[in-house]
């Protein structure tokens, strides 16, 4: 569950549509410490395919986890290196 | 039988002569394991070549949308702009890329009513209204997140000088003087070549 993941910084790409989630969600990532983690906030139901497809085939970040709110995807992704 | 004889003792002798010796199995065994590693070293960084022939308000779209995810996935995108393309880079023209609404079956009215004075424009603000309620990037902005993300924007020479377009005309950042070779030296090492 989200509350038991610590999240580092957020992402609000909330009302945003393909392909921003997925490439702001590479640009926070890259911005981030080893450990650190992302959370992501979309309202784009392509999100939760694209963001999981994304972290499976890039090396050095990994997905914790994906929530489907009432409106808003929620994304937590982990940078390992 | 007389011939089977020797076809015996020549096998006999190439079996002999094939069995090389354990120095030389450990000098191939050596060669094998650095090409080995050559391969395995190799960069697998996927590759994409995008050839945007299009310069209308919709078909800007695709090329960009894919060159921008592309990049958040690490890859090497080239994108190369020819014909109407350009207008896509062009400083002026891409704010105001149009849409056609004739011979597009997909829009809500006929062809002979599409063809009359205005009806581009019409169908250009209605489809720019979607855009901008549905939250979908500009163009500007997907070209400006290819670039940060270190797509090359390729500007096809030879169109340039049809349309008598200067570098100047384009945007900061797109590459210029490159032309077929180039596209299809980028094409050739591609994993992904699209034409749109």
């Amino acid at each position: 569950m989200a509350t038991e993941i610590d999240v580092t910084t957020t992402l609000d790409v909330q009302g945003q549509n393909c392909p921003i989630p997925v490439v702001k969600t590479k640009q926070a990532a890259d911005d981030l410490g080893e450990g650190e983690v992302l959370e992501v906030l979309s309202t784009d139901s392509g999100s939760m395919s694209d963001i999981a497809g994304w972290a499976e085939s890039t090396d050095g970040v990994e997905l914790l986890a994906q929530e489907e709110g009432e409106d808003v995807y929620s994304h937590y992704v982990r940078k390992t290196e | 039988m007389s011939t089977d004889s020797p076809d015996a003792g020549e096998a006999d002798a190439d079996a002999t002569a094939g069995t090389p010796d354990l120095a030389t199995l450990q000098s191939r065994i050596e060669d094998l394991e650095e090409s080995v590693a050559d391969v395995e070293s190799a960069d697998d960084t996927k590759q994409m070549t995008i050839i945007a022939t299009q310069g209308t308000l919709d078909m800007a779209y695709p090329p960009l949308i894919l060159a921008s995810t592309a990049a958040a996935f690490g890859w090497d995108v080239v994108v190369f702009h020819t014909f109407w393309g350009l207008d896509v880079l062009h400083e002026d023209k891409a704010e105001n890329l149009k849409l056609s609404a004739v011979g597009n079956p997909s829009m809500p009215m006929p062809n002979a009513l599409a063809a009359l004075p205005g009806m581009d424009s019409l169908a250009t603000r209605m489809m720019q209204k979607k855009i901008d309620d549905n939250g979908t990037a500009s163009i500007q902005e997907l070209i400006d997140l290819s670039l940060d993300q270190g797509v090359d924007l390729q500007a096809c020479q030879m169109t340039m000088e049809l349309m008598d377009y200067d570098e100047d005309d384009l945007m900061d950042g797109v590459t210029t003087d490159v032309g077929a070779a180039t596209a299809l030296e980028h094409m050739a090492d591609s994993d992904i070549q699209l034409l749109v």
